[in-house]
């Protein structure tokens, strides 16, 4: 099957030609050792098919950024045959300096001019005939939107693909052009493919190529050292890409007409942009933005209608206070839109698929399991293990693909790169760029979009840190343990009297320190490297194609659904069993789980927690706070489910009829965890530092396995994952004991303060090469 | 007068006259089209003051007062520079 290659700026349209093109036979993948997208399919409407392979965006070949070398490779290696450049017309200068670069190999070219409508819209006109004479390959018009052009361009590039092509430069007129005239020669008498391309990188003294010719490089030094240029001496990188830019305003750029002489026009993106980034208005907007996007997504109380009611002295009746039967079905379908509150469309489509769809089809066959006949240790395994656990899962999706949808808008629309540039600053602090801002901040709603969205991030080490700091930010799942732990403390511990929300807002805080604390330390220790640069276009507002989101969000959906049915779903088989089988392989129910090989596992670790007092300290039961943070791994939903199971367990356990004044009952008619909490700390007698300790463990280790999953594919290397897992177990026990033993003990912050200084004081004096380790430790 | 872009006021305009600086960024600073004889429009400062926004070669650019502090523009005079803030 022959390839053609879609080459291209970032913001030229590439994604939507690609989409145009390939239809449902897209398939999005990583190139090889590294994260970068890779997507590919099928053209079908060629004399034979076509394979189109899409490049990543990129505005040069140099060898900076993994992007451009991918790009650079695949030419180069894969040969394919034929390269689409895709030039956005409205850009034309800049979009053409990749032109000329790709122009020197000896490949195929057919340049796509997109996005012509907007030229014309704006009165201007661009003579592609002229632009096709003066570059010597193909131009045709296209608008990859309204997919025009399209049969015409793939003709061309069909056509193209049966002949040879050899490369040719825009350098001929500069100064440098017998120099590289000279390495050609050279390098294609050593038989090198694209010498062209070759000689020239040689010349610019581009790192990969010295690298690749180191027997040719001699007699380039030769050749150089008798060069001098009045302008830039021997800044050899600076005479081609100045080359370049000088060819095309004087050949290239006079094929567009302006109708708008005025050099600097404003156009009604700036005008968008004289709002939107404004001095003082800038940072509000962005702030409303993002309330919204979180609103809509998650907020139970739609556009605060009901509270708005409640002060009008109105409040809304529940379907209960409307004398409807909850049961009925159809009355089950208007409870995902309303209950007394109005929800917002996130709220509603994830009831619609957890309580109308997922749960209803996994109840049904949990339904057939049941009176199937099957052993009692069968029913279990399938349904309280594989049905529940792809369940807690699978019911991530919604707000998932909601907060993705909401910022693909935000990426497609252009505002996403004004976002990093209002907030750059502030990150520049930490060493970060305003880019690693919002996958942080959608770390609060669920930490797997939000590691999913670093790729965003240009820098490899600024991306390591962000995605090992995003389960810092408290996801939805979280809260529950927050507000059982934090309401079961006041109510045993304060008799009933404070606030739980002061607690709770607490933690969010310390888990924002937190995060700021680690990537202060990752950045000066084991990801250390400059600030990345923070060159960046402000591409033109436009409006969001609904095609490409939903390709976005079909992409997402096939990624996330695919690894909870592998990974995931093993994971929760293997915690499922531990947790209700004995050691001697007998089956537990669920109340008798304190017997179990999980259970008896967690009494040994259980010592190891004592630093943050719920580990020997709180006797025979204390291993229930353990069992309760493994089985967060599964999903943080399971924290405060194990404690209600555990709960009515140990009531049993020690022939009591309730813990604490909670009764089994109680416990099971409470959905908000907080009775099972009070009967914890009523059969262990754990402290309020103990609590509060846990609750900062249970926020800082590791996530759920969904998020685990997530890093492990965004982090790409296997040594940097583990390394990930145990910097996530470290800060959490770090934390934790810090919690418990000032929490306990209020001198003993002076310990930790004196031991924080000391492992500061150390940094400093590594960094500045005062202290010298023997080993030398790699980089993760 | 040759100034570097960090010392721009808004609105003021200026031609690439060199870039300075190392490397990796001034390579990027010239693949973004910051060369000489580029005309560059300073359009405005991020809401904290950096980074700065620029128009080159029909379209907006963003970069750190660091990295602006590598481009050297010839500007006219003062007067002229003070006309096209306004």
């Amino acid at each position: 099957m022959k390839r053609f290659a879609l080459a291209g700026n970032p913001n030229c349209g590439k994604t939507t030609l690609f989409n145009s093109l390939t239809g449902s036979t897209a398939h999005v993948g990583n190139w090889p050792g590294v994260t970068v997208d890779k997507r590919d399919g099928v053209y079908k409407k060629c004399p034979e098919p076509v394979a189109i392979i899409d490049l990543p965006g990129i505005y040069s070949l140099s060898p900076y950024t993994p992007e451009e070398v991918i790009a650079r490779n695949y030419i180069l290696d894969e040969k394919p045959d034929c390269v689409i450049n895709i030039v956005d017309a409205t850009n034309l200068e800049r979009n053409l300096y990749l032109t000329t670069q790709v122009l020197e190999m000896d490949v195929p070219i057919v340049i796509a001019l997109n996005m012509m409508d907007a030229v014309e819209r704006q009165g201007d006109k661009i003579d592609a005939k002229e632009l096709e004479r003066r570059l010597g390959v193909p131009v045709v018009k296209i608008s990859a939107l309204k997919e025009q052009g399209l049969r015409e361009l793939m003709d061309k590039a069909y056509n193209e693909s049966q002949k040879e092509r050899h490369g040719i430069t825009v350098l001929e007129d500069t100064a440098l052009a017998h120099l590289i005239g000279d390495v050609k020669i050279a390098l294609a008498g050593q038989n090198v493919g694209n010498p062209l391309f070759h000689a020239i990188k040689l010349v610019e003294g581009d790192e990969i190529e010295v690298e690749m010719h180191k027997d040719t490089l001699p007699m380039v030094e030769e050749f150089k050292a008798t060069f001098n240029d009045d302008v830039f001496g021997t800044d050899f990188e600076a005479l081609v890409a100045d080359g370049r830019y000088k060819y095309i305003s004087k050949r290239f750029a006079p094929v567009l007409t302006r109708k708008n002489k005025e050099k600097f026009a404003t156009t009604r993106s700036d005008r968008a942009d004289r709002v939107l980034t404004n001095r003082w208005a800038g940072i509000p907007i962005f702030l409303v933005i993002l309330f919204l996007i979180f609103h809509l997504t998650f907020s139970e109380n739609f556009l605060f209608i009901s509270t708005f009611a409640e002060w009008a002295g109105k409040p809304l009746p529940t379907l209960e206070e409307l004398g409807l039967d909850v049961e009925n079905y159809g009355v089950r379908w208007l409870a995902t839109i309303y209950d007394g509150t109005i929800f917002s469309p996130g709220v509603i489509i994830n009831n619609i698929w957890n309580d109308m769809m997922v749960g209803e089809l996994f109840g049904w066959i949990q339904g057939l399991v049941e009176g199937s006949g099957m052993a009692a240790w069968a029913v279990g395994l399938i349904n309280n293990g594989i049905i529940e656990g792809l369940g807690a899962v699978l019911s991530f999706l919604p707000p998932i693909l909601t907060l993705f949808l909401f910022f693909s808008i935000l990426e497609d629309s252009g505002y996403m790169a004004r976002i990093a540039f209002i907030l750059d600053r502030m990150f520049r602090r930490f060493g970060l760029s305003g880019r690693s801002f919002l996958p942080m901040i959608m770390g609060f709603g669920c930490s797997v979009p939000a590691m999913i969205n670093t790729r965003t991030l240009a820098d490899e080490k600024e991306r390591t840190a962000t995605v090992r700091v995003i389960p810092f930010f408290s996801c939805g799942a979280k809260l529950p343990i927050l507000t059982a732990v934090a309401g079961a403390i006041i109510l045993r511990f304060a008799g009933g009297n404070g606030s739980a929300d002061l607690i709770t807002y607490s933690m969010y805080i310390l888990g924002i320190v937190v995060a700021i604390v680690s990537v202060l330390l990752m950045r000066s220790t084991t990801l250390k490297g400059e600030t990345p640069p923070f060159i960046m276009e402000l591409p033109a507002y436009h409006a969001p194609q609904f095609k490409n989101l939903m390709a976005h969000l079909w992409d997402k959906t096939k990624h996330f659904v695919k690894k909870a049915f592998t990974i995931i779903l093993a994971s929760t088989i293997v915690i499922w069993v531990l947790t209700h089988f004995a050691f001697d392989w007998t089956f537990l129910q669920d109340e008798a789980i304190n017997e179990s090989i999980l259970a008896g596992l967690c009494k040994l670790l259980q010592p190891l927690f004592t630093p943050l007092g719920f580990g020997s300290q709180l006797g025979a039961y204390g291993w229930v706070f353990v069992l309760a943070a493994v089985a967060g791994l599964i999903a943080k939903e399971n924290v405060i489910a194990t404690f209600a199971t555990l709960g009515a367990c140990l009531m049993a356990v020690l022939k009591v009829g309730d813990l604490g004044g909670v009764t089994a009952d109680a416990i099971a008619a409470d959905d908000t965890g907080v009775s099972a909490v009070v009967a914890m700390i009523a059969a262990t007698g754990v402290t309020v530092p103990g609590l509060i300790s846990f609750i900062a463990f249970n926020m800082t280790t590791i996530p759920c396995f969904a998020a685990v999953g997530t890093a492990k594919s965004e982090l790409g290397n296997k040594k940097r994952f583990r390394w990930t897992l145990v910097f996530w177990l470290a800060a959490s026990y770090i934390v934790g004991a810090m919690v418990y033993t000032i929490g306990s003990w209020w001198w003993t912050l002076f310990i930790w303060l004196a031991v924080a200084a000391a492992v500061v004081t150390v940094i400093v004096f590594y960094n500045k090469g005062k202290i010298k380790f023997k080993r030398n430790k790699k980089v993760v | 007068m040759q100034k570097t872009l960090d010392k721009f006021a808004i609105g003021e305009q200026g031609v690439v006259c060199r870039v300075a600086g190392e490397g990796k960024i001034k390579r990027r600073l010239f693949d973004m089209g910051i060369t000489p004889g580029a005309e560059v429009l300073l359009r405005k400062r991020a809401p904290l003051g950096d980074p700065l926004e620029i128009t080159v070669r029909s379209y907006e650019l963003s970069l750190r007062i660091t990295e602006a502090q590598c481009v050297v523009l010839n500007v006219a005079d003062e007067t002229t520079a003070g006309e096209a803030a306004k």
